[in-house]
């Protein structure tokens, strides 16, 4: 790749960064709703652990205060990683929708520079959206962070995101191979995911089938990641197996991502999908 | 030695659709094949306009997907200035660009915030950019307080306007325009071909123009393939078509290679 070329490629990720950011700042209203949906969602989850104490759980071995946090943590993160998720995952639906696809696609620009644009902003974006809600949290609950190691947390929140591309650019097949009926596919997908991958409860309470391909999932450890340095403080050292497994997944779906969207664009080309919104 | 821009050898697109006989129970549906472009030879040379005249489903605007790498050939090869549509389709969307019918925009950005995006995606992002973008809006004859408001906002004439300065922004060697001027009061439709009389004298750039306005296509193009059912079934000047069919104008001569007229023609679009 020439230095030229190079250069535009660069040059076509910041511009897709930076149009996402444009249609956000048109659709502030949406997101203001979004963000309260956001806060809502976590706060009515740290709740209902508060909850479980009034219908007579506490007592015994059960730690309220601890099982809030975990699933406060649950909350906040599948909101962050849902949100990186379908933004790269809708990346076609929602030009599919403006009717920009053509254009896009006609860009001189290579599909992985156009899906690491998409992923550059939703990373960005989502951290900023859940750093809000994970404030209005601890207000509210009086969360207590002396016990974790935010340096291990932040480590396996990093490595969290390669994989997670991955999965984003392979949800983001389905409106290319169908346009009518992509999008729910997509919304399907992200709805298994929370179903496996640990949300809210530990992978042992799944049944079988279900726990195996939970193993598989990277938000799996990614989220039992994130609770060990934050309840348990383990810290960088620790979590170095955890990132290897996050990494190794990511070096894996990222180019398995690309390769079957590829191949679905080709076929999308073949068949004429490109234009057909309905 | 004459560039070519582009070169066709026996391109031919069919597209597959399940369709349900009448009389057929709602259930049984069978895949049929839809030509739209039978095998294609076509070389059009670098630099001034030719013209794609033919009613909705004659082809054109197939064609034009396929030299925008948007839609691969069934069988047959498509060159845009040397490079191969499907194997080369990167090098080939570096010297195109296209200005459709519906104007391909987030309605909800600017001209300026879709203009940046063009200029990004095609490398060309500078410090110049908005007086770039000033300047041409300027030759447009586009009032500039429009710069900064939603696309949404913006009349069809106005926003077909932006996507022509969108395309001039890329520099692009070839212009793909389909239909450019369909669908616009008969005011903003003389401003777009004022435009691309200008383009015409001003700029090295060859304009591929789909359309079914035979006085526009009379009056702006160079040459003129008419096409119908997926082939071409005349090309010349304007002139030498006339002269050949011994018509007055180019509907004459539509009328009678075909025995129809375009205006009468509002068939669905065979292509997707």
């Amino acid at each position: 790749m020439s230095v030229g070329v190079k250069h535009a490629e660069v040059s076509a990720l910041f511009g897709f960064a930076e149009r996402q950011l444009y249609v956000y700042k048109r659709y502030w209203v949406w997101e203001v709703v979004w963000l309260f949906y956001s806060i809502v969602s976590v706060l009515s989850i740290g709740f209902l652990a508060s909850g479980l104490a009034t219908l007579g759980a506490a007592g015994g071995s059960f730690d309220v205060r601890k099982a809030q946090l975990y699933l406060l943590i649950g909350a906040l993160l599948w909101g962050y990683l849902s949100l990186v998720f379908m933004e790269a995952a809708y990346a076609i639906a929602w030009e599919r929708w403006e009717g920009t696809i053509e254009y896009t696609f006609m860009a001189p620009v290579r599909r992985i520079t156009h899906l690491m644009g998409i992923c550059l902003f939703a990373i960005g974006y989502g951290l900023a959206r859940t750093f809000i809600v994970l404030l209005v949290a601890i207000a509210i609950f009086n969360i207590d962070f002396s016990h974790a190691n935010l340096a291990g947390a932040l480590l396996v929140l990093g490595a969290s995101i390669v994989p997670l591309i991955g999965l984003a650019i392979l949800t983001s097949v389905l409106p290319l191979l169908s346009p009518q009926k992509g999008e729910q596919m997509s919304f399907a997908f992200q709805g298994f995911m929370l179903l496996i991958s640990g949300v809210y409860y530990p992978l042992t309470v799944l049944p079988l089938p279900l726990q195996l391909a939970g193993e598989v999932s990277p938000l799996t450890y990614a989220l039992s990641g994130m609770r060990r340095s934050l309840l348990e403080g383990a810290g960088v050292r620790d979590q170095l197996p955890t990132v290897a497994i996050l990494l190794l997944m990511g070096a894996v779906l990222i180019p398995v991502g690309i390769l079957v969207f590829s191949w679905a664009e080709r076929r999308a080309k073949r068949l004429g999908l490109l234009k057909r919104s309905g | 030695m004459t560039t070519r821009a582009i070169e066709m050898h026996g391109v031919r697109k069919a597209f597959r659709r399940r369709e349900r006989e009448s009389g057929a129970p709602w259930w049984r549906r069978d895949w049929k094949d839809k030509v739209a472009l039978h095998e294609l030879d076509l070389a059009v040379d670098a630099g001034g306009v030719t013209g794609i005249l033919g009613p909705n489903g004659s082809g054109k605007s197939t064609l034009i997907r396929i030299l925008g790498t948007l839609l691969t050939p069934d069988a047959g090869r498509a060159l845009v200035f040397g490079w191969d549509v499907v194997t080369e389709a990167l090098e080939v969307r570096r010297h195109v660009n296209r200005v459709s019918v519906e104007a391909a925009f987030f309605k909800e950005l600017s001209p300026w915030e879709n203009m940046v995006y063009a200029a990004r995606l095609y490398g060309n992002r500078s410090s110049g950019t908005r007086r770039r973008v000033v300047e041409i809006l300027e030759l447009l004859g586009l009032p500039l307080d429009v710069i900064d408001q939603p696309m949404k906002q913006l009349s069809r004439g106005q926003q077909q306007k932006v996507a022509i300065a969108r395309s001039f922004l890329t520099a692009p060697s070839l212009l793909l325009m389909d239909e450019p001027t369909t669908g616009l009061d008969p005011r903003s439709k003389k401003e777009v071909q004022t435009v691309l009389e200008t383009l015409r004298a001003e700029r090295e750039i060859t304009v591929l123009l789909c359309t079914h306005d035979l006085d526009e296509a009379a009056a702006l193009c160079d040459r003129v393939l008419m096409m119908d059912g997926g082939s071409v079934l005349a090309d010349g000047t304007p002139a030498e078509l006339c002269l050949r069919y011994e018509a007055s104008t180019l509907e004459d001569v539509f009328m009678h290679l075909t025995g129809k007229t375009l205006e009468a023609e509002e068939l669905e679009e065979v292509a997707p």
